[in-house]
């Protein structure tokens, strides 16, 4: 599709993307097709030996309750991240997506919680939430008449509070993105169909929502990246995968069976069991974002 | 009713509903503001206070001396600047060599930049800490910058915009006697302003954010980042968490990607929609 627009010069392109291409082997490629062998073994205490055992660190990973906890609750909490975030998200997008004034204003009002790191949103949380003495369980036993709130020991309450301040600390990015694609639905389109009678509720539903898909789909992506990866310092710093284990994400349980119990083939094989999860929602989205484009020519 | 005055109710109740959004999303700001500037006792008066006190100041200067947070600031800032300038640069070089030259193996070399979106840290952590002890590197700038070099998110940023340049434009250079690398430098570069800075506010916010890898690769306190602080402040406490000072430190933290954010907001902002739009 696209011409050479400097013939003569062979070597060039390559000489250009040598320093990316030279990071991705050394640093991504290589470590990752390391993690796959590492997988197979297993090391001895301070790493003096290793030990091929094939799949076992997989059979032991599948057949430890601990990790189908994990499981359940990388599930829940991305589930609320995503979904939760994300409608969220698009609902303030439409609102900001209307013919107001000070939308500039507002725009800036709305999009800075993109800026807060992950760490930061968590001990904020963490301070509202602090059981007795917070704000939080202080509003809710005046209205409750004396309930205690104590998040510090209640596994469900961990888990959404910890969703919470994910979810809030998102919501600035996704806005961005929401608001970017819902510019790019044309205004002849939704004009036409509430010519053709469509209330507005049916209007984004039949248009606005499919032109969205894109934009959703990458949202979802990278959601869930979020959700998976990078909530690692806020889980850190507000429970510690506590209480129990109601909290220990995939990547925390990873982080301790890596770097606390040195378990270097048992993380592994972790690893790669969420590098198969991510690919598979990878492909799905890269399916419909082509789907989309082939569509829109 | 006149069509009008519908429409100025419909727009005081659209303002209404998001001043309150406005408010409900900055609320736990405000909060860690308020926190901030408040004495360890006031910090634990029942009911919360919610309006501020005189101590900021001094909590500021228990987070500076306590965790030395000069050095570790220096560290965050040091690393997230080294980082956004050269993911920039790698990405501006990667995606001129996409747009604008055809050669072997391009397609498979293309995937590969792609693939990087695929294997974020965690699925590679392990290995990738062996090899920087295998360099030396552990507890130094390097493992701090060098692994992240790699960026999809800027390759796609540019590549996208590259490929809607009008091919007159590389063809009246060339015809001009221009070399590649001086059209690259004299003409493409600097139209792509608006995509670097909105780059820049990705990748310095990305960098500013990291935890898990700082947390693994440094071992001495003068190699911490300012993320790191803020668990250091919180457990050193042996009883009760003195939220003054942390809120002191964790508004310390805020600030810098904000003020990145708001600075640029206006080409990040054109940037994420000129990649939205295909």
């Amino acid at each position: 599709m696209q011409e050479d627009r400097f013939p003569g010069h062979k070597f060039l392109p390559y000489l250009l993307i040598a320093p990316s291409i030279a990071v991705i082997i050394v640093f991504l490629i290589g470590p990752f097709v390391q993690s796959i062998r590492e997988s197979l073994f297993v090391s001895t205490p301070f790493g003096t030996k290793t030990i091929y055992v094939g799949l076992r660190n997989y059979v032991r990973l599948f057949s430890s309750p601990d990790y189908r906890s994990s499981v359940i609750a990388t599930f829940k909490f991305s589930a609320f991240v995503i979904i939760g975030g994300l409608s969220i998200s698009l609902a303030i997008a439409q609102l900001l997506n209307q013919k107001i004034k000070g939308v500039g204003f507002y725009q800036v009002a709305l999009i800075w919680t993109y800026a807060i790191s992950p760490t930061v949103a968590g001990v904020i949380w963490a301070s509202m939430f602090a059981p007795a003495t917070g704000l939080i369980p202080y509003i809710v036993s005046k209205l409750s008449g004396g309930y205690t709130l104590n998040w510090m020991t209640n596994g469900n309450i961990a888990l959404f509070v910890v969703a919470t301040a994910a979810t809030w600390k998102m919501l600035g990015y996704n806005i961005i993105f929401f608001l970017a694609g819902l510019q790019n639905v044309p205004d002849e389109f939704l004009e036409a169909a509430q010519m053709d009678g469509a209330g507005s509720w049916k209007a984004f539903w039949r248009i606005t929502f499919p032109m969205l898909s894109p934009t959703t789909s990458f949202l979802l992506f990278v959601n869930m990246l979020y959700a998976f990866f990078q909530v690692f310092g806020l889980i850190d710093i507000m429970t510690r995968g506590g209480p129990g284990n109601a909290t220990e994400l995939l990547v925390y349980k990873l982080y301790r069976d890596g770097f606390i119990h040195l378990n270097t083939g048992f993380a592994s094989a972790q690893s790669l069991v969420i590098f198969l999860v991510i690919s598979v929602v990878a492909i799905i989205q890269l399916r419909i974002v082509t789907q989309k484009a082939i569509y829109s020519r | 009713m006149s069509k009008m005055t519908r429409k100025t109710r419909h727009d005081i109740f659209i303002h209404a509903i998001l001043i309150l959004l406005v408010m409900v999303l900055a609320f736990p700001v405000y909060f860690a503001l308020i926190t901030s500037t408040l004495s360890f006792q006031e910090s634990y008066q029942y009911p919360p206070k919610l309006i501020p006190g005189k101590q900021f100041m001094s909590n500021f200067q228990e987070v500076w001396d306590r965790i030395n947070m000069g050095r570790l600031f220096f560290n965050s800032t040091f690393i997230s600047i080294i980082v956004a300038i050269v993911k920039t640069i790698l990405a501006l070089l990667a995606a001129f060599a996409y747009t604008h030259f055809k050669f072997r193996g391009q397609g498979l070399l293309f995937s590969m930049c792609m693939i990087t979106q695929m294997l974020p840290l965690p699925v590679r952590i392990v290995p990738t800490y062996q090899l920087m002890a295998s360099f030396n590197w552990i507890n130094s700038y390097y493992a701090l910058t060098v692994p992240f070099f790699a960026s999809t998110t800027g390759l796609l940023l540019f590549r996208q915009f590259y490929l809607t340049i009008p091919k007159d434009l590389p063809d009246a250079a060339r015809v001009d006697g221009a070399s590649p690398m001086r059209y690259f430098l004299q003409i493409l570069v600097p139209i792509s302003k608006t995509n670097i800075a909105a780059l820049f506010v990705i990748e310095f916010i990305f960098m500013w954010s990291q935890y898990l890898w700082p947390l693994i690769v440094t071992t001495t306190a003068e190699m911490r980042v300012v993320q790191i602080g803020i668990k250091m402040l919180l457990a050193s406490e042996q009883i009760a968490p003195e939220w003054n000072v942390v809120m002191a430190a964790t508004v310390i933290v805020m600030l810098p990607p904000l003020v990145v954010l708001m600075l640029l907001r206006k080409s990040f902002v054109q940037g994420i929609a000129m990649q939205t739009s295909k």
